[in-house]
């Protein structure tokens, strides 16, 4: 979480600065959620599909910090090659797909991965993953990809940041419902909601739901209603959030919210949080400053190719 | 003994899936039921669990193949018509499309697009979609028109590590039969001289190569030589083929089943006037069905699309010109 922060913050840093040209998308908020989640998988034998807002999860799965400044950054020696961007990166071979834009398609690849499992015999204990917005569950392609999904039993666990807005609209006007994990019941797939800002009980009921899964009892819904801290990219300064939706428990910090966790419970000193914050400083500055140093894709070295095989453009 | 087009498809699936376990099977009604068309009849009862029975959720059904190619699989997804890829779009064009040239990573799927007008189908049954694939990166469109390469193509589709989108024409499923589903073994990507001629050079594809032959048949009647050539896969397009053909008659005729904007025949034009340009006679001309959705009744379908009848009057037309 606080080394996902304190990337996040770099990278913003270095957008509005113009280092980084397209978008950058935050998770400032979303951290306690996202970490909880990557954090309950298990790199190299489990399949993750994050979204906009999982640097938090991607560090806790093990993405190395360079796949995300190369990618913001351009660098050609990041997983994509300067060919696709910022939260737009992944190594599928090592059980992370890159996303692409279009919200909620990540639901049905995940499922086809596990179903690839399966369909080898490598399925017993793995689990599938992938995190969404509430908007995002306005999609025909999330309904399609969690109905499949229920009705194949796979282990899939799907993380539903309910962060009340998706971009500037408010959740009231995406759904009529009163709490998202009213759906868990019309699919047919056990639920969970959850208390995004409460590190605590969010890891706790998204091991519970990860464990449900892994143990087969088919997909589960974790919902997490909390708020996001920031825009929707860094180019919005999300005005349209209200002052008490801000000033209310959901707009408090996860990741304050988490240190206290930490403290009161004796798992680490407010000593051990500031080491690692400096800790932190000082992997993202490394980080930032190797892909800085890297070129860029030349295009009059690039291939132009779409396919893999020779001659089928 | 002969074989049908929708046979040769059925014996593909049955070699690919008994080859190799990597191939599985997912689509609507392809299980106990075997496909709306009985491609797959009898496979689950072989193959069990590599025969999976999909919701009507086409988005989800490509989704779901590009996570399982990722993980190592080769799925064959077949859309139960062609028409219905149109919910499958986003993840087709984005998802499947996209993923090499992001990646590194191919995504060895196939989908069976069950393409074209038989009568009575009417404005959601008949479509043609090869133009719309071939427009976007990534992906490669065969339209086979005879029975070994409905049988030969699908096979090597279903080999190939990008993403195939695979164009079966419906009408040709039971109509059209061979003695043999062994062909010349000429490979993905190259186009067939179906007919030599010097006067005019039809290029189509799919079913319209069979309209073409009949066409020209017609003609050869008051002496003229039309060759026809099938283009197999309209990406890759095989324009050194197309090229050869041109300078051989002069004269060009693009033919296609597909709507008349843009597209295949437009293509194939613009690739002719471009790198072939001086050896042109006469303009190159264009067929295509009309601008309209394709319609229920058989005489207004049949009117719809192009026919022997409106490819001689083309034709004509091109050799006055």
């Amino acid at each position: 979480m606080l080394t996902a922060r304190t990337l996040e913050n770099k990278l913003s840093s270095l957008y509005k600065g113009g280092k980084i040209v397209g978008g950058v998308y935050l998770g400032t908020g979303q951290e306690a959620l996202s970490a909880s989640l990557g954090a309950s998988l298990i790199k190299g034998r489990d399949c993750f599909s994050p979204l906009i807002r999982d640097q938090a999860g991607r560090t806790a799965f093990g993405e190395d910090m360079l796949d995300a400044t190369r990618t913001h950054l351009g660098s050609a020696r990041g997983p994509m090659r300067g060919r696709d961007g910022n939260i737009h990166r992944g190594r599928p071979h090592q059980g992370m797909p890159a996303m692409i834009s279009h919200l909620g398609t990540a639901v049905s690849v995940i499922s086809g991965m596990l179903i690839a499992k399966r369909m080898k015999g490598e399925l017993d204990g793995i689990v599938g993953a992938t995190s969404i917005g509430d908007g995002a569950t306005s999609t025909g392609s999330f309904h399609e990809g969690l109905n499949m999904a229920a009705v194949e039993n796979l282990p899939l666990v799907v993380v539903i940041a309910d962060n009340q807005f998706a971009y500037s609209t408010p959740r009231n006007r995406q759904f009529a419902c009163e709490s998202l994990l009213e759906r868990a019941v019309g699919y047919g797939v056990g639920g969970v909601e959850v208390d995004g800002t409460d590190l605590k009980a969010t890891l706790a009921g998204m091991q519970q739901a990860v464990t449900s899964a892994r143990q087969g009892f088919g997909p589960q819904l974790v919902v997490a209603r909390l708020l996001r801290l920031c825009g929707h990219g860094e180019h919005d300064d999300a005005s349209y959030v209200p002052q008490e939706l801000r000033d209310s428990l959901m707009g408090r910090d996860c990741l304050e919210v988490g240190a206290s966790q930490i403290i009161e419970d004796g798992l680490a000193t407010a000593e051990d949080i500031e080491i690692w914050r400096k800790e932190a400083v000082e992997e993202v500055q490394e980080a930032v400053a190797t892909a800085q140093r890297e070129r860029g894709p030349d295009p009059y070295e690039e291939d132009w190719r779409a396919t893999s095989v020779e001659g089928m453009q | 003994m002969s074989v049908t087009y929708i046979d040769a498809i059925h014996q593909a699936q049955l070699e690919l899936l008994r080859e190799d376990k990597t191939v599985f099977l997912y689509g609507q009604d392809i299980g106990d039921f075997g496909g709306a068309f009985k491609a797959t009849k009898g496979f689950k009862e072989e193959f069990g669990p590599r025969v999976l029975d999909a919701p009507i959720s086409e988005d989800a059904m490509i989704g779901m193949a590009v996570g399982a190619a990722i993980n190592g699989m080769r799925p064959i997804v077949e859309m139960q018509f062609a028409d219905f890829s149109s919910v499958a779009f986003n993840q087709l064009v984005n998802q499947a499309g996209t993923h090499y040239y992001r990646t590194g990573i191919p995504i060895p799927i196939t989908v069976r697009m069950p393409c074209g007008g038989t009568p009575g189908s009417g404005p959601f049954h008949s479509q043609m979609v090869e133009s719309i694939y071939a427009h976007y990166p990534g992906l490669v469109v065969v339209t086979p028109a005879t029975v070994s390469d409905a049988y030969q193509l699908l096979k090597e589709s279903v080999q190939l590590d990008d993403p195939v989108i695979f164009c079966e024409h419906k009408f040709l499923y039971r109509w059209l039969k061979s003695a043999s589903i062994k062909g010349d073994g000429l490979p993905l990507g190259k186009a067939r001289l179906t007919r030599a001629g010097k006067h005019a050079t039809v290029v189509t594809y799919s079913a319209m190569v069979h309209e073409a032959v009949r066409a020209a048949d017609r003609l050869a009647e008051e002496g003229w030589e039309i060759e026809v050539v099938d283009l197999r896969s309209v990406k890759p397009l095989d324009i050194d083929t197309v090229l050869a053909s041109v300078a051989r008659t002069g004269r060009l005729l693009a033919l296609g089943e597909g709507f008349p904007w843009g597209g295949v025949t437009a293509e194939v034009v613009s690739r002719v006037v471009a790198e072939g340009f001086h050896l042109l006679d006469a303009p190159p001309l264009r067929l295509n069905a009309k601008d309209t959705p394709i319609p229920y009744h058989p005489d207004l379908w049949a009117a719809h699309r192009p026919t022997p009848e409106s490819i001689v009057e083309k034709l004509r037309e091109l050799l006055n010109l």
